[in-house]
């Protein structure tokens, strides 16, 4: 196992068990499924939604080129300056020359996945700049020198005491473990850092083509002081983020409310079309639009797992999968968690290194229930392990097909070693079970083993039509 | 080399290979179908045509919103209800924008005012108690105010001051998001504001423990009076 695969285990291991994080992610997923459930059954037809939702999106992306022109098209004609990076590298080296030449020290920020993608505060701080995280949640982290813990909730993991204590030790303000309280220390901070700051940063949720705007939803209203008061304002947002027209959003915003975060509409959707504009009394003396490949063309290129692209980061699949439940945020190493970022990450990093990622999963398809894009995210964690099986085969897995294949294929060979042996093995399995001498160890150690049933479908189906149907239903009936 | 068109080259020539539709079982093939604004209607929650009835429902949404929402008779009654939040929260200073909705009902209140007209002092702004704007459109189906730059009196005035105060008028209503959206569409079609805000209820936080707390940056009140 690689390093990556290690931690996994190491952390999916003790967190599984762990039932204080466990009750935590329980009670906030809890309140969160109520109020999506009660938002969805607002909507007239919250499946056929999905469907055209996922149609918008579908266009977007398999038409990518001519809407990214057009996007960037329209927002050159309002003064925004378009940068293009291919890597994160770039992207960061684009930031910071931007800040460099505008003269800027302070830098205030709204919520984005992107810019935890590409490291960008650790490079920005490196390079001397002050940056402060403007979402509560992201503020709180932040202070905490952790990442954040979930796509939309990020400081989800931690109680309101160890928030108080956070404050307590890091802002020298904390007057009680009110969230009300500790809500108003953070406003206090922040409001100064708005008002101070010489730059704001932001993300994007969509980015609309047709009229050359990107939009932002939130709810503290973080991200609209953020776009406001600063005199340089940037977004840094993925390829992928355009929708084809302004009225996609009329669907599109409602959808990615309800699915991320239980809400019908989210506090503030804001477009932003460029800087400041004449007559207008406020905003950026300059706006600077970067848009970030970063892998997402190679992905592109997959057809196959190209609807990955369609993702609007709502976090829904990482609030109903049973592994992010049990195993938390942080374990999976990764900046996007949960289905999909098991999905992306071995794809963006390297099947090699992040494969494990595909496995880490029941196959239940709640994901892909859930996706209010429609991205069929069970189906493509299996093909991430068959694509990684390819990549680098498995001898032993070789072997143990080799050795299968012609017992699965025989009805004499499976009814003698399976059928029969495996009743006959299993009671001998009894002496060594949940031992260390157990072959099975790795899965007795904390699971039960089902006994095999005593009679076969074969063998009970031939019972039955030979009139004695009802003693065998009896017999299955007993032993369960 | 040019970034824009190594971007651009890498889309085209992944998208060679084409991708099958999201619930089609591998159709890759057809026609572009984006869906039409009655389509969305069919899926989007509810709202009846009748105006009361659509008046009825955003006063539902404002108040599981917590934002304070008031009919008023007239312009006077709307005046006085100004009056009597400058006493009840003890106004000192506010901010607003010149125009038809608020020029004359602000005046009216014989407090100091910042005009963000042709720019401001943001210190200043940040110690105003009260924001008053006109609005571009009130949706029913959400409880949502659309502000611009334009009819907000730019990006800070409605976000900054701890109370958010909208002056709209009845025809200013629609029904749900795609109207609000055709709205906008025809008024700034050819020239958008540089900042368009879909406002629904005051500012919010749920990061400690998924518990609400109201005012995490932005407003801690939104009232809305329509007159």
């Amino acid at each position: 196992m690689n390093t990556a695969a290690k931690q996994f285990v190491r952390d999916a291991t003790r967190l599984s068990a762990d039932l204080r994080h466990r009750g935590l992610i329980q009670t906030a997923l809890g309140k969160y499924e109520v109020k999506r459930d009660e938002m969805k059954a607002r909507f007239r037809d919250w499946e056929r939604a999905r469907q055209l939702a996922a149609d918008t999106k579908w266009e977007a992306i398999n038409h990518l080129d001519q809407y990214l022109d057009q996007f960037v098209r329209q927002l050159e004609a309002r003064g925004t300056r378009v940068h293009w990076a291919s890597s994160a590298r770039q992207a960061r080296d684009l930031i910071r020359g931007i800040l460099a030449a505008r003269g800027a020290r302070t830098v205030v920020k709204s919520k984005a996945m992107t810019a935890e993608e590409i490291h960008l505060n650790e490079d920005l701080e490196r390079a001397g700049f002050t940056v402060v995280e403007s979402d509560l949640g992201e503020f709180i982290v932040q202070l905490r020198q952790e990442p954040p813990y979930h796509i939309v909730f990020p400081a989800m993991h931690l109680t309101r005491g160890e928030i108080k204590d956070t404050f307590e030790t890091r802002l020298h303000d904390a007057p009680s473990d009110n969230p009300e309280e500790l809500t108003m220390v953070a406003r206090r901070v922040l409001r100064q850092k708005y008002v101070e700051a010489d730059a704001g940063i932001t993300g994007a949720n969509f980015a609309v083509a047709e009229t050359g705007m990107i939009s932002i939803t939130e709810n503290e209203g973080n991200a609209r002081l953020t776009a406001a008061l600063p005199k340089t304002m940037i977004t840094l947002l993925g390829i992928e983020k355009i929708v084809p027209r302004l009225e996609d959003l009329a669907l599109l915003l409602p959808m990615l409310s309800v699915a991320g975060a239980g809400q019908l509409l989210s506090g503030y959707n804001t477009l932003y079309g460029g800087p400041r504009q004449p007559g207008e009394p406020d905003g950026p003396e300059e706006y600077h639009v970067v848009l970030l490949d970063n892998g997402r063309t190679a992905y592109l290129a997959d057809a196959e797992q190209r609807d990955a692209l369609h993702c609007i980061r709502c976090g829904a699949c990482l609030n109903v999968c049973p592994i992010f439940r049990n195993v938390g945020g942080h374990t999976y190493g990764t900046t996007y968690s949960g289905p999909i970022g098991s999905v992306i990450t071995p794809n963006l990093r390297g099947l090699p290194d992040w494969k494990h990622l595909s496995y880490a999963s029941s196959l239940c398809g709640a994901c892909t229930e859930t996706c209010p894009v429609k991205i069929d995210l069970a189906h493509h964690l299996l093909q991430n392990r068959r694509n990684a099986s390819r990549v680098k085969p498995s001898w032993w897995q070789k072997l143990a097909f080799k050795l299968f294949a012609p017992v699965a294929n025989s009805q004499l060979l499976w009814r003698w070693l399976v059928t029969k042996g495996g009743r006959v093995g299993q009671v001998f399995h009894r002496l060594v079970l949940g031992t260390r001498l157990d072959p099975a160890y790795a899965w007795t150690r904390t699971r039960d083993l089902p006994p095999i049933a005593p009679q076969t479908f074969r063998e009970w189906w031939r019972a039955r039509q030979n009139g004695s149907a009802e003693a065998g239903d009896a017999r299955n009936a007993a032993k369960p | 080399m040019n970034e824009r068109e190594n971007i651009l080259g890498r889309i085209r020539e992944a998208l060679r290979f084409p991708a099958r539709r999201p619930g089609s079982h591998g159709v890759t093939e057809g026609k572009t179908a984006l869906p039409t604004v009655a389509e969305r209607r069919e899926v989007l929650p509810p709202v009846s045509s009748s105006f009361d009835e659509q008046v009825a429902l955003f006063a539902r949404n404002c108040a599981e919103l917590r934002a304070d929402f008031k009919l008023c008779r007239d312009a006077d009654e709307a005046t006085a209800e100004l009056a009597r939040l400058r006493e009840a929260e003890g106004w000192s200073r506010i901010a607003s924008h010149r125009g038809p909705q608020t020029e004359r009902a602000v005046t009216s209140l014989g407090l100091p005012v910042l005009w963000t007209e042709g720019g401001y002092d943001k210190h200043e702004l940040e110690r105003c108690a009260a924001g008053i704007t006109a609005c571009d459109a009130l949706v029913a189906q959400t409880g949502t105010v659309v502000v611009s730059t334009r009819t907000g009196g730019g990006r800070a005035l409605n976000v900054l001051p701890p109370h958010h105060v909208v002056l709209a008028t009845r025809d200013q209503l629609v029904p749900d998001l795609p109207a609000a959206f055709a709205t906008l569409k025809e008024r700034y079609g050819a020239d958008y504001p540089s900042m368009i805000s879909f406002i629904t209820g005051p500012s919010r936080t749920g990061d400690i423990e998924r518990i609400l707390v109201l005012g995490a940056h932005g407003p801690k009140k939104l009232t809305i009076l329509c007159v």
